[in-house]
Order: C-alpha cells, then sequence, then structure tokens
C-alpha cells in the first residue's frame, strides 16, 4: 500500500490558533477611538510553533488587517527593525518563536517603551539616534592617514568586540527604567556605541567621548538594572559595557 | 594645501556648538557615584556593629533604656560612631532621594521645590542630631536617679 495523503508525514509540525492582543494606535484615528489613543484589538491567527511572532504578524497583515503597522526589514535578527515589547520583555519579533511565549495564552504585542508611538508598533526613532549621534560613533584620528590600514593585535580588538555586535534596535534603551522616565539619559545604546570606540586602540576620541558620557545625563544615571543585558537580542554584556566605561572615568584609565 | 594652513584631519566634523543634554557641574555626578559606593560599605559596617553591640551583647534587647544609651554616650568613640553613622546615612539616602526626584520631577517649580525640601529635611535631621550627639547630659540635675547610670552618683 502506498503513502496517503490522510496520513500525517513525519515530523510534520502541527498547526495551531494563537492569540495576539496587539495595542494599536492610529495617528488619524477612526470612528471607535481619537487619533493616537492606544487600544487594544486581539487576532486570531492559525501558525505553527516554530513560527515567529514576526511571520504571525505578517500573517495578520497580509489577511486580517493591512492596516497593521510594524517595522521589519530583514526578517533574521541582523536589521534591528523589529524590536518590540513581547510578553512584557524587549525582543525582536523576528527572533522570537511562538513555542517559547506558551502559545495556550495570548501573546502581547506592544510597541518599545520610552519613544513616542507614531503608530500601531512603529515608534520615533529620532530620540534614540540623537543619543547616538552625540556620542560621536566615529573614528576620530589625529595625524595624517596612513597608507594602510590601520592595524590591531587580537588581543586590542577582543576588548570591544562584544559592543562592535550592536545592531542598533533599541531593545535595551526602551528597557531601561532610567530612559522610561528621564528621556534625557543617553540610554544603554549610546553607551554601548561610545564603548566601541573608547576602547578601539585605533581611536583618539575616547575623551571626547568620555567627556559626555561624565554628564548628568550620562552613564552615572545608570543604576543596573542589567534590564538592558537581559534584553539585548545579539546578548551583548551591556551593564557590563557601562561598568567599563564607569571605571574608564573614575580611575582615568583605558 | 599649503604648508601654514592647519593640519588636515579626517573625518567627519562636528558641528560647534555641540548638543550638550543638561550639563550643569562636569564632574559632579561622577562624585555623587563615587560618595554612594564608598558610603555604603561603610554604613553596612558600621549599622551592623551598632545593632551588635546594642542588641547581642551583654544583656541583648532588655539592656537598653536612657542609662544604656547615656553610657555609651558618654564615650567618644561611640559620639563619633553615632555621629558617623547619622550623617552618611542622611546624606546616602537624602542623594538616593535627590537623583529620584530627578528621574522622576521633571516639572522646573516642582524639581525645584522637592530638592529644597529634601535639602532642608537632610541638614534639618544632622544638625538636630548631632546637637543631641555632641551636647548630650547623662546626667541631668533633676532627673530620677533609678534611671540614670551608675557613674552619675560620683558626679553629683
Amino acid at each position: 500500500m502506498t503513502a496517503t495523503a490522510e496520513s500525517p508525514a513525519v515530523g510534520e509540525v502541527q498547526a495551531m490558533l494563537v492569540t495576539l492582543r496587539i495595542l494599536r494606535s492610529k495617528p488619524e484615528g477612526s470612528d471607535d477611538h481619537a487619533p493616537g489613543e492606544q487600544y487594544w484589538q486581539e487576532f486570531q491567527v492559525e501558525a505553527h510553533a516554530t513560527d515567529r511572532v514576526l511571520d504571525a504578524l505578517h500573517k495578520i497583515k497580509w489577511e486580517q488587517d493591512g492596516s497593521l503597522a510594524f517595522r521589519r526589514s530583514c526578517a533574521h535578527g541582523v536589521c534591528g527593525s523589529d524590536a518590540m515589547r513581547i510578553n512584557a520583555r524587549n525582543r525582536l519579533a523576528c527572533k522570537t518563536l511562538l513555542k517559547d511565549l506558551n502559545p495556550a495564552k495570548p501573546i502581547i504585542v506592544e510597541p518599545i517603551k520610552g519613544l513616542p508611538v507614531e503608530k500601531d508598533l512603529i515608534v520615533d526613532m529620532e530620540p534614540f539616534f540623537a543619543s547616538y549621534r552625540e556620542i560621536m560613533p566615529f573614528l576620530m584620528t589625529t595625524g595624517n592617514a596612513p597608507t594602510r590600514e590601520r592595524l590591531q593585535s587580537p588581543e586590542e580588538r577582543a576588548r570591544f568586540d562584544d559592543t562592535t555586535k550592536c545592531i542598533m534596535c533599541a531593545a535595551c534603551t526602551t528597557s531601561c527604567p532610567v530612559f522610561w522616565t528621564d528621556g534625557q539619559y543617553f540610554g544603554p545604546q549610546a553607551i554601548v556605541g561610545a564603548h566601541r570606540f573608547i576602547f578601539d586602540s585605533r581611536d583618539e576620541g575616547q575623551w571626547d567621548r568620555l567627556e559626555v558620557l561624565n554628564d548628568k545625563a550620562g552613564v552615572w544615571k545608570c543604576r543596573t538594572a542589567f534590564n538592558c543585558t537581559e534584553a539585548c537580542p545579539r546578548g551583548i554584556e551591556v551593564t557590563k559595557a557601562i561598568s567599563e566605561v564607569k571605571k574608564a572615568l573614575t580611575t582615568g584609565a583605558i | 594645501m599649503t604648508a601654514s594652513s592647519p593640519e588636515f584631519v579626517p573625518g567627519p566634523k562636528i558641528k560647534e556648538p555641540r548638543i550638550v543634554s543638561g550639563r550643569v557641574r562636569p564632574g559632579a555626578e561622577q562624585w555623587s557615584w563615587r560618595f554612594m559606593r564608598l558610603s555604603g560599605p561603610v554604613l553596612v559596617v558600621l549599622i551592623l556593629t551598632h545593632l551588635f553591640v546594642n542588641l547581642m551583647t551583654g544583656d541583648g534587647i532588655s539592656q537598653i533604656d536612657f542609662a544604656f544609651v547615656a553610657g555609651k554616650w558618654a564615650a567618644p568613640l561611640w559620639q563619633w560612631w553615632d555621629f558617623l553613622m547619622l550623617a552618611l546615612a542622611m546624606l546616602h539616602g537624602g542623594n538616593g532621594m535627590r537623583l529620584l526626584i530627578n528621574d522622576y520631577a521633571h516639572r522646573a517649580w516642582l524639581n525645584k521645590t522637592l530638592h529644597g525640601a529634601l535639602g532642608v529635611a537632610v541638614l534639618g535631621i544632622i544638625v538636630l542630631g548631632s546637637l543631641v550627639i555632641w551636647t548630650f547630659d547623662p546626667c541631668p540635675i533633676d532627673a530620677d536617679p533609678s534611671l540614670l547610670p551608675s557613674f552619675c552618683e560620683d558626679v553629683r
């Protein structure tokens, strides 16, 4: 007897019904909601346990409600566009599997906190980028540019290797309780961005950056809550990087 | 480029003046942070020793009365101990409250008012507490002798 279409294929992943509870808002408003008012809406989608939250969001947008707005680009955890608050933790929708979220319960999806919401899950990232610009995230050197590469040893590279992994998704900064209450704070990401250059042996602008971070809104606002380290989808030890910057400031040694 | 022109530096230039967010006193926050890290462990030692001496040694909790406190404050060691505990605890706690006010009170008048109230409370308690510690008289003239420490009999 040959295999029939009814028998389940070996290792087939069972489809299931998943509920997503999404915090929505429309800048133009609607019949039921004022412009910019935030409200919860539930969607049910059929999905596999191995699907990601982003797949479920796509299903909603493509099959149920095309007005649902969220950012995503590469969909593979590299571009850092789709950071959102999923079940009260900041994660990338494209790196979060439904089976890791207890799909028996509604999955709660909110925009990241602390930045102004523009629509649904899209926030205004400009304050976040402004902080990043303030720490001067570019190589600063003096003298003539060498005619060849600027070399450094593997040990010198290892000092800032962790912070080069940042994809600027804002998951860390918008998980920081200090940033929630005081938007003046540079936030973990800007300090990670500064760390990447401060501890780079080829860069000569360390003290310009350290001066910026020695500010009222700089590293001293950090209360080592460790939310940023837990939120980082790239596994960067953010709080450790911030502490290294603090240490450089208190000891004067880089 | 001529020899007299300024040295050419590659890379993007920073526009002056740079936007600086909320800088008031450079280095002040760093000293506040250092103070918290130093005073914290000192306070742990001061307070745990204080609790141990008062509650675990001798007769324990039942020994604490006016005479016991008077006896302790007759010694300069305990005067300084309690003064240090008072001052550090108030400054450490006050600085923590200052950070909280900076985090949550964004309206200028509210921020100023809360900081003012905090400063008055911290300084007031340090001054009043210091007065008690340093001007304490263990043997007041017209007090019930049974409440006074034993050495008061020699003073009379």
